[in-house]
């Protein structure tokens, strides 16, 4: 029985593993690794680690894959070419030769495997003992013998999330965007940069709400550059938000304010 | 069961990992084919940890799966920003710290 | 206040001017640095006054004082010390340096006055008279190789002072070179006797030179001849000579101070100076007694034939040195000073005098272009004849009694000697003419343009002058001689230095009359050691001194017939003996020479050193294989940055692999 539910778990491990290599749209990477990983999880618990089993399919494949995925929606589905690159980096060459380098990695590794090197593979191991790999018996290791160990693996948390959030924020900062007015942002459509727009529904906008209103803040009219330097009155810009939930940009966007070049997108999330 | 499997099993998706380093130009997908050899070391370390007796080996993996969920924030941090700056995100093209 | 400390102070006032007036270079406005540094040197004269009263009232055999400052190394049985020597020696030189040289600073402030480089030709000035009180001071050989290599660089600084004219560049580099050789003689002969003596100390050589060479050693007669050829380079004879002429570019006074009175007697006060050496090494002295007469000859021939007023003048310095080299290399020391004495005056005096006549040319110095001056000068003209006529050695002036005095104590060593005193006759003759041709030639005749200006009262300026070596238009700016001429007639501290020195030029020879004999009771202390210091025997005095009489005066008439009377004389003179006459104005072919045996090869071997091997082998091979090599290491390095991160990757898991099969291997 055992042996049975090891090879599915592990054709399944395999077949996620290749999945992720093998597929060009990052998306279906993620989903193969996440069906590897919960084939993982089985072959765990094949092994009686179960804490370490539910631990696997909680945070690698619950929340990780999740980080994952919102990171693949987000950069977009750039399908990468299979023929080598622009670049002249060896493409095909490269892909033939770490492929092979790869496999006579594996011949190696089973070798050692397998052959006379790692004797005690053979041999029966330890007995079971009842309450191995149960939580208990971990969260009591981790808070006796490997204390330290968890306090600093917190502590590597704390440094990654930190990490995370300053290499990603927006450039300036943490604070709010000022309340500007400008003429563009006025003519461009709210949904400009938004999820719908990037899923492509093409319900009519009905825009943002009086056309006539108020622009005359903007006195000094196009040619200011930096529109934010505007001391605007309260004019709260229309948040997409409101009229975002179905709707769409007009057709022929306006392509200029799109490709303003600096990061003043304010349309999207 | 022979733990020798296990560690074959693991070897397999090891080396499938390393390919996919080597191979892939997406970074996402290099940073998902890292994942892929980390879970092969922690199936290692489970299947060693299960043959001693020791729970030791089930710390680790764990440990592991804790510094690869760092790495991976970090990881696609940086992604998210040079998405941002409008760079390719292509690992042949982010290439500007050359000798 | 004892003798030695006086003499220190006479080494310390020249040195304290230098330093104000170069450090106050910003300060100092007019021509208060030329008035700084006269007051420096007139303190020294004053000093050196002092000193001699002082030393005067010692009893005779206790005139010879030594003072040393400190020691530079007194180890390994070499005894450098700053020691000066103070004795009657020392103090006749520091008498005529500082006394001629605070007249000469005086004629300089009005003579330099519009010149840019006022302070620094002040400042310059100032270091000379410092080195050369240094030299002749000195007690040991260190002191006085040092005083000789910074009178070198003085000279060097002085003659190109006007530092755009590629003449004088270049005129100054050849004085310094050969002046180099010269310096390399003298140190190498005082490490011929060193190791002989083992001392540098003047005084114990002297009493130890002959217990320790027997006359005529090899060692000391080479080691005498290298010294010889120091005195030769700094007092410009034959062979190394050729520097003196070119150094006529410096500005007048430059060429009155050093390359009249001081400098160059540099030479003679050396051999006077290291007499028992010379007179152990007969061989040696005698060199220098036929050099000498060499010289003499050969300069005065010279001088009949070039036409640029200061180079007369300097072929006439050139000639009366060889007078003097001639004189104390035979023994006849206090003749040899006391013309060096005499000729400190009188040729100071006809360069002051030179330096109107060319500033009344708009600095123009060929006298083809001179003429007539005589009206238009009234005070230049008596003092250039009262040195000519000093010169030319006209009874009763200066000249006269001291090259009479010279010949004839060079007769007195007998045998070959009587040779040299015909032929010094025969250079007096020669000298007679030369200096009368040049006088006849500027101031006699039609008053040239520039005369007949000066005359209705404007000194003739010219806008550009050019450069007629080299024809490029003059840098007035930086020099030559400044915008403004000084002539003696408008400038007093001018005609109040000429005045004194020809004052001192007649009357100069009053120092050694002939049964008087001052200067030889004077400098009996010094020189007392000698087996040459005997008084001149009385038979050939008379006769001798009638004899220069009538030959200066022979010389002058032959000069007035051929150059006022009969003005074309000279022109047909020239065209029959026109091989003589090219022998002569090619300055005897020496410079052609030189250049040939010793500049061209020289600058070959320079070329190629630059060219071939330093370019090729040195830069290219040497320097530029190395970093090639590094380069092409580094770029062998830098292939491992990629850029590419699955190259990275690659690499590691690639390390990772070789190192699991190494551990594969090994178990």
């Amino acid at each position: 029985m055992a042996a049975v539910l090891f090879f599915i778990a592990g054709i399944g491990v395999i077949a996620g593993a290749v999945a992720v290599v093998a597929l060009r749209n990052p998306f279906y990477s993620v989903l193969g690794l996440v069906a590897h990983l919960l084939s993982l999880a089985a072959l765990f618990l094949l092994l009686r680690a179960e804490f370490v089993a539910a631990a696997q399919v909680i945070v690698y494949a619950g929340a990780v894959m999740v980080l994952y995925v919102f990171v693949v929606s987000y950069v977009g589905l750039q399908d990468e070419p299979w023929r080598g690159s622009r670049v002249s980096s060896g493409g095909a060459t490269l892909k033939a030769g770490a492929t092979l380098f790869c496999g006579a990695l594996l011949v190696e590794l089973c070798i050692a495997l397998l052959g006379s090197g790692l004797k005690a593979i053979d041999s029966r191991g330890a007995g079971y003992v009842p309450g191995f790999g149960s939580p208990t018996q971990i969260g009591d290791l981790l808070l006796t013998k490997f204390l330290f160990v968890f306090e600093v693996a917190s502590f590597l948390l704390l440094i990654a999330a930190v990490g995370a959030v300053v290499l990603a924020r927006r450039r300036g900062g943490l604070h709010d965007e000022e309340w500007t007015v400008s003429v563009a942002s006025l003519l461009r459509s709210p949904t400009l940069g938004s999820m719908a727009e990037a899923v492509g529904t093409t319900m009519a906008t009905p825009s943002r709400g009086a056309p006539g209103e108020p622009a005359p803040e903007t006195g000094h009219g196009r040619g200011e550059p930096f529109p934010w330097t505007h001391r605007g009155g309260g004019q709260r810009e229309p948040g997409p938000g409101t009229e975002a939930g179905g709707s769409a940009g007009e057709g022929g966007q306006h392509p200029g304010a799109r490709e303003r070049g600096d990061h003043r997108e304010e349309g999207g999330w | 069961m022979n733990i020798g499997w296990y560690l074959v099993v693991s070897a397999f998706v090891f080396c499938i990992g390393a390919a996919g380093v080597l191979t892939r130009r997406n970074p996402i997908v290099i940073l998902l084919c890292l994942e892929l050899m980390l879970n092969a070391a922690n199936l290692a370390l489970i299947a060693f940890s299960r043959m001693w007796g020791n729970a030791q080996g089930q710390i680790f993996a764990l440990i592991v799966i804790v510094v690869a969920a760092c790495e991976v924030a970090v990881g696609l941090g940086l992604i998210v920003a040079i998405y941002r700056r409008r760079l390719p995100i292509d690992v042949d093209e982010l290439r500007e710290l050359q000798g | 206040m004892s003798a030695t400390t006086w003499a220190w102070l006479v080494l310390a006032f020249p040195l304290a001017g230098t330093v104000v007036i170069a450090l106050g270079w910003r300060t100092l406005s007019g021509r208060s640095a030329g008035w700084i540094g006269t007051a420096a040197i007139a303190a020294a004269f004053a000093c050196a006054v002092a000193c001699f009263i002082s030393i005067q009232s010692h009893a005779p055999d206790h005139r010879v004082l030594t003072s040393t400052l400190w020691d530079y190394a007194n180890t390994v049985g070499v005894d450098a010390r700053l020691t000066i020597l103070v004795d009657p020696l020392s103090v006749l030189m520091i008498l005529v340096v500082s006394g001629v040289s605070a007249l000469i600073h005086l004629y300089s402030v009005s003579y330099m006055a519009s010149d840019r480089g006022y302070v620094r030709f002040f400042s310059y000035l100032n270091f000379f008279v410092f080195s050369m009180l240094l030299l002749v001071l000195g007690g040991n050989f260190v002191v006085l190789i040092v005083g000789w290599a910074f009178v070198g660089a003085a000279s060097y600084l002085l003659i190109s002072f006007w530092y755009r004219r590629r003449t004088a560049t270049a005129a100054g580099i050849k004085a310094f070179v050969i002046n180099v050789v010269g310096d390399v003689g003298l140190v190498l002969g005082t490490y011929f006797i060193f190791k002989h003596t083992g001392t540098l100390d003047f005084e114990k050589t002297f009493h130890s030179v002959r217990d320790v060479f027997y006359s005529n050693q090899p060692d000391l007669v080479a080691g005498c001849i290298l010294l010889l050829l120091g005195a030769f380079a700094k007092s410009a004879q034959i062979p190394l000579h050729t520097w003196l002429p070119d150094a006529m570019e410096g500005p007048t006074p430059v060429s009155a101070l050093i390359h009249a009175a001081t400098m160059v007697t540099a030479g003679v006060y050396l051999i006077a100076r290291l007499h028992p050496l010379f007179e152990q090494a007969p061989a040696a002295a005698d060199v220098g007694a036929v050099v000498g007469c060499l010289t003499l000859l050969v300069a005065g021939t010279i001088a009949l034939a070039v036409t640029d007023l200061k180079r007369v003048i300097a072929y006439s310095t050139m000639s009366q040195i060889g007078y003097m080299i001639m004189g104390v290399s035979s023994g006849a020391y206090v003749a040899g000073l006391f013309h060096l004495m005499t000729h400190a005056f009188f040729k100071a005096l006809l360069f002051m005098a030179a330096g109107s006549i060319i500033a009344a040319m708009a600095g123009e110095q060929s006298l083809d272009r001179m003429g007539g001056f005589r009206r238009a000068m009234p005070f230049t003209f008596p003092a250039m004849l009262i040195g000519g006529l000093a010169l030319s050695g006209i009874p009763p002036l200066s000249g006269y009694f001291s090259k009479d005095q010279v010949l004839l104590d060079v007769a007195n060593r007998g045998g070959w000697h009587w040779a040299l005193y015909v032929l010094g006759y025969l250079g007096a003759l020669l000298t007679a003419v030369y200096t009368f041709r040049m006088i006849f030639r500027a101031f006699w005749g039609e008053p040239v343009a520039e005369a007949r200006e000066l005359e209705q009262g404007h000194l003739h300026h010219v806008e550009t002058p050019f450069n007629p070596a080299t024809d490029e238009p003059e840098d007035t700016d930086v020099g030559f001689p400044g915008p403004d001429h000084h002539i003696a007639e408008r400038e007093g501290s001018m005609r109040g230095a000429m005045a004194i020195l020809a004052v001192l030029a007649v009357v100069g020879g009053v120092f050694q009359l002939p049964k008087v004999n001052w200067l030889e009771h004077f400098l009996e202390p010094a020189f007392g050691d000698s087996r040459y210091f005997n008084p001149p025997t009385q038979g050939p005095l008379a006769v001798s001194l009638v004899i220069g009489g009538v030959i200066g005066v022979l010389g002058i008439a032959i000069a007035y017939q051929v150059w006022v009377r009969r003005p074309g004389t000279a022109a047909e003179v020239r065209e029959r003996l026109s091989p003589v006459y090219l022998l002569f104005v090619n300055k005897w072919y020496f410079d052609d020479l030189i250049d040939i045996a010793f500049v061209r090869p020289t600058a070959w071997v320079g070329r190629f050193a630059q060219q071939t091997f330093e370019r090729v082998f040195v830069d290219g091979t040497l320097v530029g294989g190395a970093t090639a090599v590094v380069r092409a290491g580094s770029a062998a390095v830098r292939a491992a940055q990629t850029g590419f991160v699955r190259y990275y990757a690659g690499l590691l898991i690639l390390g990772l692999a070789a190192v699991s099969l190494y551990f594969l291997l090994q178990s």
